[in-house]
């Protein structure tokens, strides 16, 4: 590779502080794990994380071991949001009947997988966001149960292999469409929701910041490339979640106060194909198949550019 | 000056009251029958603003619970009550605190298990969650549901304690019922239930981790010490109810006897049953029988020491359980078998099966029990097999 000359060294733009440890058991590659490194980088020290069960967790707590700067809490699966709703309603009466009073403001923040908040936690969120409790909301997703050995979650993409969707003679793998979550949380018209990516940091972390500064509830979700998962070389997680935009596969975009907006404009989408060859999950898939979700991805790409007012 | 008030109470209020006069900080609830007068009145004591209290009005019992143990780790007072389904629902969630040592306070208008679908009181909510790990105290009357809430917090939020702690008390019967009660004097009982700091917060200026991940090496150190600090907790649950009784002058204990100094026979019960025990075993003493009654008023952890005490020289012990377990019997029969299996002297034990789904259980129900228990000791001896028996069914 040639030398380059750069104006900006990129990464002293961001802090040093490490909030999330390095020394934890994440695989090779993992794209969750950069993920929530980026958050913690973004929240700093004045948070309270309540992680759901899944891969976070178990590679980040292994007993009597803790990855975790920032006060952190793990009960349960499903629950994380909830769990949020009691501390941040503790905080809340305390401070009010001055039983407590913190130098800085506390942040209150969920992490869970794509299991853990498009399945079996959605209610709990669901009720979170309805109530309005001021906290936010980060939902790593990994396109399935990753945890517990690669089954299919209900935002496992079309056509993806997993255990519990396995390719057979008479299946292609995911016989259905993943569920947009994001647009579930726009539906309960909390002040804050976004679509982020490790592959785009900066853009990761300003949403972090900005989710975090709204008062209210607020939703990120953050696709986590998973070379364990979705069955491609640890060095690529980067460039596959850029493929992953760039594709239109996974947009980046923010909904702030009901309003649309595109986080980056791709004049011109990369073909799906792109993005899906490099992973082993995608491989059995036939050319119509593949048409099939090349045409799906357009079409929801043009209506999000529609909500957004992008022509 | 005291301040002591006599009023008459619905049980659901007057555990509300003594949540009040406890400052819970954070309530979290579901409702259910027989359970909604409970959150009703706390919903009307915050919007009053009688209670300084953020009422999280959740959208499942999972997520009364969940909120709770999140409420508590942040150093929260909390409370929540629920019953039967809620209570199932809640299943889950109800390892964590007692785990985490986290002292969650709820209150369980115990309520029958569908299908099918029954709102009126039964114990087979309680009997499915028997470990859970949480201090559990059996109400017999609206009194004795509000000091034990009280009791319930000054226990749970000892620092040698730290274990969230359950008052049942049986729906309608209880919940539903105005009784006569005292109200105490308010700054007595917050002298009784001092503000409390958990060592052990989530506090950014003091980051601890909590509920981390248990592999083989170490898990089963984490339940030892659990259960080694669970057991300690029954001699501070007698200090307490001491110095409940001291304080506002109503003693409780583990087993609480009735008619037993003399008593051959004894009765047992749990919840607000006990109350027609005490009515028949008065009619049965008059009749010449040598009966007494047994309450259990704590019912976790087990006191082994006070019941085996209680019942060293009965000669015949009956069993009442409001639940069974399927192809096993009664599970308080069954426990109490267990109890009392390794002593030398011990009585002959007969288990009957009643007051299921809210079936009332009349005085002559108990005396029922007793005389058929009779016939069933002459049935052992004969080298028999006996079996729970279900009282007042039509056949
Ligand atoms: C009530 C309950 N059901 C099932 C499980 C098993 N389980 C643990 S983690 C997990 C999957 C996690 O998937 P996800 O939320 O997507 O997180 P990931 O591991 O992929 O990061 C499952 C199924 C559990 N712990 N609790
Ligand atoms: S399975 Fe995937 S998400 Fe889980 S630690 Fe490994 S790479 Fe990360
Ligand atoms: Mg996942």
């Amino acid at each position: 590779m040639e030398k380059e000359e750069a104006e900006l060294f990129v990464p002293r733009l961001v802090t040093t502080e490490e909030n999330f440890a390095s020394g934890h058991r994440a695989c090779i590659g993992c794209g969750e794990a950069l993920a929530v490194r980026h958050v913690c980088k973004a929240l700093g020290k004045n948070v309270i994380i309540v992680n759901a069960t899944g891969c976070i967790e178990i590679i980040s707590s292994l007993l009597p071991q803790t990855s975790w700067c920032v006060p952190w809490i793990h009960t349960l699966f499903e629950n994380v949001a909830a769990v949020v709703s009691g501390i941040e309603s503790a905080y809340k009466a305390r401070v009010r009947k001055g039983k407590i009073t913190p130098a800085k403001e506390v942040k209150f923040v969920g992490f869970a997988g794509d299991g853990g908040t498009s399945d079996i936690g959605i209610q709990a969120l669901s009720g979170a966001m309805e109530r309005g409790h001021n906290f936010l909301y980060c939902c790593f997703d990994n396109e399935a149960y990753m945890n517990t050995g690669i089954q299919r979650s209900s935002s496992t993409p079309y056509g993806a292999w997993t255990t519990t969707a396995p390719v057979g003679k008479k299946s292609i793998g995911q016989m259905t469409w993943k569920k947009n979550m994001p647009e579930i949380a726009v539906a309960h018209k909390i002040p804050y929701v976004a679509t982020a990516c490790p592959s785009y940091p900066f853009d990761l972390m300003d949403k972090v910041k900005r989710g975090v500064e709204i008062e209210g509830p607020a939703y990120v979700h953050i696709l986590s490339p998973c070379p364990t998962g979705w069955r491609c070389q640890p060095n690529l997680s980067i460039e596959i979640g850029r493929l992953a935009v760039e594709t239109g596969v996974f947009p980046l975009y923010e909904v702030i106060n009901g309003e649309y907006r595109l986080s980056i404009d791709l004049p011109e989408l990369k073909p799906v194909k792109e993005y899906m060859k490099k992973q082993g999950r995608f491989r059995h898939l036939t050319e119509d198949v593949i048409e099939k979700i090349q045409a799906r991805v357009e079409a929801e790409y043009l209506e999000l550019k529609e909500k957004a007012g992008v022509k | 000056m005291k301040k002591v008030k006599i009023e008459g109470l619905e049980g659901s209020f007057a555990v509300a009251e003594a949540v009040r006069m406890a400052n819970a900080d954070v309530i979290a609830a579901y409702p259910i029958t027989p359970q909604t007068h409970i959150v009703e009145r706390l919903s009307e004591m915050v919007a009053d603003g009688e209670l300084d209290a953020e009422f999280i009005c959740v959208e499942s019992e999972h997520s009364a619970m969940s909120a709770c143990v999140g409420a508590s780790a942040a150093g929260a007072r909390v409370f929540t009550c629920t019953a039967g389904q809620g209570l199932e629902l809640m299943h889950e969630v109800l390892y964590i605190p007692s785990s985490m040592r986290l002292p969650v306070v709820a209150v369980i208008a115990n309520r029958a298990l569908s299908a099918p679908l029954s709102v009126w009181c039964d114990h087979s909510d309680v009997m499915a969650i028997r470990d859970i790990g949480w201090i559990q105290m059996f109400a017999e009357n609206n009194q004795q549901a509000f000091d034990l809430t009280l009791c319930a917090y000054r226990v749970a939020e000892d620092k040698e304690v730290l274990f969230p702690a359950m008052v049942h008390l049986d729906g309608f019967y209880l919940s539903h019922v105005i009784e006569d009660m005292v109200l105490p004097d308010e700054e007595e009982v917050a002298g009784f239930i001092p503000e409390y700091e958990h060592p052990f917060v989530l506090d950014p200026d003091r980051p601890v981790s909590m509920g981390c991940y248990g592999p083989p090496f170490i898990y089963p150190e984490t339940k030892k010490a659990q259960e080694v600090a669970f057991a300690n907790t029954r001699p501070k649950i007698v200090e307490t109810w001491k110095e409940f009784g001291d304080t506002f002058g109503r003693y409780y204990s583990p087993v609480e006897k009735y008619k037993m100094e003399d008593a051959r026979i004894a009765m047992l019960t749990m919840g607000s049953c006990g109350e027609t025990a005490m009515l028949a075993v008065d009619e049965m003493r008059e009749e010449g029988e040598d009966v007494g009654l047994i309450r259990l008023r704590l019912w976790r952890p087990f006191p082994f020491k006070e019941f085996r005490e209680a019942v060293k020289d009965v000669e015949l012990l009956v069993v009442l359980d409001r639940a069974i377990s399927f192809g096993m019997g009664g599970p308080v029969c069954s426990e109490v078998k267990s109890a009392l299996y390794d002593q030398r002297k011990k009585p002959y034990i007969v288990g009957f099966i009643g007051g299921l789904g809210g079936r009332d259980i009349p005085i002559e129900g108990f005396k029922y029990m007793v005389s058929r228990a009779l016939e069933k000791v002459k049935a052992i001896e004969r080298g028999e097999e006996i079996e729970a028996e279900m009282i007042g069914i039509r056949e």
